[in-house]
């Protein structure tokens, strides 16, 4: 048996509290809040204790889907990431980069955020970036 | 948030106003919980008798969409009974005798009958947050979620700073922000107008700089916000649309018009943990990881800037959404080939003033609060300290303006949505929480025992309710939680979706629709 438990930021809310994540032989089992957090002292809410019950929900996506015959089916990576590239870049070169616009999330890291706008600017050339902060 | 989480149960007064603080943000109600122990006042103004209202020194209940009447009100009295702060506003501040004008139009008891409040209490509140010595704004998306969005958080900040309640500690105006990381999102410039750090797109130098930064041609045009995009996808002029983890056909207002745009398009691309509503209309669906699967930084709503952590491997054969991204970036023709995401925030610091002085080795611990500048910047745990960031905080002279959609013979009644204490947003992740997921299964519908009598609608009874833009069904849930005349629904359950019938109108400047305000009528279902 291994347990680990890993300090990280919860998911659910803007408070941003700490807690450890609890994990055995490579599952997500539990969450212990982490004391020292200056957010939430110790404690969590309803959903900080249970946020590790999705992380490994039979419903997880697993493998890229690509809508085949009107049928989302599973792909390889590789077939999913030049599919989108290739067809990314057809419409730019056709209809120019303000027709392509990109959804970052409040969901994700900053460091997602960043490249995934930044990718929308340097690389399309559209400043078409926006996400649910008004949702 | 101008201030901090902390900071709060220090206050003599706070206001919390749109804010379901002990269902949406747990543990600043916390803190709210602690300053009242310590003798605060707490006003609460909201429609429903949320459960910290039960625990106020006064709550009020306004008529929905009133807002600005309301704080224009309470403006008024603090200047009648003279409890602002002249100092500070001679110091600090422009624009005085415009709204000092403007306010004399709003005395309690015309504001009393726009927002349906008795006028005493009007002056309670006056008296409560004027006389405080440091009084703390808390508000949240029943503030911004309306055409007056920005009206309310102006008025808001009239309100700070006619009684001197900005740039110093257990003060301000706070807004709790409602994703986790929405925070940075738009640090990181996840918005149309600004690149990191709210850098405008459109001001030669900015644009110059990350010209260089990136090494490509950059756009000067602002681009175009969801709802834009959205009737864009509608009107042809967007052919394609890359939705990173969001769910807007359960997010957004006026849900089948957001999946005739989804569908119109030529290529929909969604990126995911769950194969959400949105992601069922894709052409491309990438699987990325969760929060746990990946390292990277989350800016909390008081600006900390705060580590996430890998515990274990990425689910099947999911990808961390950062190495998605670089590798689309890389075949679409623009190489992204970085090691970590440690690497990219040390991107980030170069060209985001705010996290200048952030990097991995520092957020160990307690994480940083931003603005940051430099590496031996501590943070800063509250903003205008000693001075407002403009220069001179600006008072804007706002009149009342009723919503975008009100209550007629066909559509009687007028409905709001939000949270409840078990589910987060969409329900993505915290439906696919089996704990959380049996707390609360099903949408359900709050109206008052006087509607529901006059109706002969019981606990429990499954209804039809419809407004201009769709129709759904519900069970009841009768509570005088909600005032005479108004309704009340979650919006996390996709099988019954409230904002099928939601008001997609939207303020003119933030562009944020007016969720928590349409008018709709019932039906008991047959």
């Amino acid at each position: 048996m291994e347990y680990k438990t890993v300090l990280t930021t919860c998911t659910h809310c803007g408070c941003g509290c700490s807690f450890y994540l609890e994990v055995l032989d490579g599952d997500v089992i539990g969450t212990i809040p982490c004391k020292t957090s200056p957010v939430n002292e110790g404690k969590l809410c309803i959903k900080g204790w249970n946020v590790h019950q999705f992380i490994q929900s039979d419903k997880r996506l697993k493998r890229p889907l690509l809508r085949k015959d009107g049928v989302l089916t599973e792909v390889s990576w590789d077939e999913a990431m030049d599919f989108t590239a290739s067809r990314l870049r057809e419409i730019k070169e056709t209809s120019g980069s303000d027709s392509l616009a990109f959804f970052t999330s409040a969901k994700v890291t900053n460091e997602e955020n960043y490249l995934l706008q930044k990718f929308a600017r340097a690389a399309v050339g559209t400043n078409s970036v926006d996400h649910c902060a008004r949702l | 948030m101008t201030n901090s989480i902390a900071e709060l149960e220090d206050a003599d007064c706070i206001f919390v106003i749109g804010s379901n603080t002990t269902s949406s943000h747990p543990l600043v109600a916390t803190r709210i919980f602690r300053a009242k122990q310590k003798g605060a006042k707490l006003i609460v103004a909201d429609p429903r008798t949320i459960q910290i209202a039960t625990m106020a020194d006064i709550h009020v209940r306004q008529n929905l969409g009133t807002d600005v009447a309301l704080l224009n009100g309470i403006m008024h009295v603090i200047l009648d009974r003279r409890w602002h702060d002249q100092d500070f506003i001679d110091k600090n501040t422009e624009g005085f005798e415009e709204i000092r004008e403007l306010l004399k139009g709003y005395p309690p008891e015309k504001v009393s009958e726009i927002t349906g409040i008795p006028a005493d209490n009007i002056v309670r509140i006056a008296e409560y947050y004027g006389k405080a010595e440091k009084a703390s704004i808390v508000y949240c998306m029943g503030i911004t979620q309306h055409t007056t969005g920005v009206d309310n958080v102006k008025s808001l900040a009239n309100l700070a700073m006619l009684t001197g309640n900005l740039g110093r500690e257990s003060t301000g105006v706070n807004p709790l922000r409602g994703q986790n990381n929405v925070q940075g999102a738009c640090d990181m410039g996840g918005l149309p107008n600004v690149y990191p750090a709210y850098q405008p797109v459109n001001m030669i130098d900015i644009q110059k700089k990350f010209e260089t930064a990136w090494n490509a041609r950059l756009s000067d045009k602002v681009g175009l916000t969801v709802p834009e995009m959205l009737s864009g996808a509608m009107d042809g002029s967007v052919k394609a649309l890359y939705v990173l983890g969001e769910n807007p056909m359960q997010s957004d207002p006026d849900s089948s018009h957001v999946e005739k745009a989804l569908k119109n398009v030529d290529l929909l691309v969604v990126q995911d943990i769950f194969l959400t509503p949105t992601a069922q209309l894709a052409h491309v669906v990438l699987p990325g990881t969760s929060f746990a699967e990946k390292d990277g930084t989350f800016s909390n709503t008081e600006r900390r800037v705060m580590r996430v952590r890998q515990a274990i491997d990425p689910v099947g054969d999911s990808r961390p959404d950062w190495k998605i991204i670089q590798d689309l970036s890389t075949r679409f023709g623009y190489e992204m080939n970085y090691d970590s995401p440690a690497a990219i925030m040390d991107e980030i610091a170069a060209l985001t003033p705010s996290y200048g002085g952030i990097n991995y080795d520092r957020l160990e611990g307690e994480g940083i609060q931003w603005p940051c500048p430099t590496t031996d910047h501590p943070g800063t745990k509250f903003l205008h300290k000693d001075k407002i960031a403009r220069g001179k905080g600006l008072f804007h002279a706002i009149e009342y303006r009723p919503p975008a959609e009100t209550v007629d013979d066909e559509y009687p009644l007028w409905l709001s949505t939000g949270r409840v204490f078990a589910h987060y947003h969409t329900g993505t992740m915290t439906r696919n929480c089996p704990t959380l997921n049996s707390e609360i299964s099903e949408g359900f519908l709050e109206i008052n025992p006087v509607d529901a009598d006059r109706m002969g609608i019981h606990q429990g009874d499954e209804v039809r309710m419809a407004s201009r833009r769709g129709e759904i069904t519900a069970r009841t849930v009768v509570t005088d939680r909600v005032k005479e005349g108004s309704l009340f629904m979650p919006f996390h359950f996709i099988e019954s979706n409230v904002n099928l019938l939601t008001n997609p109108a939207f303020d003119p400047i933030a562009k944020i629709p007016e969720l928590k305000v349409c008018a709709v009528r019932i039906e008991k279902a047959a």
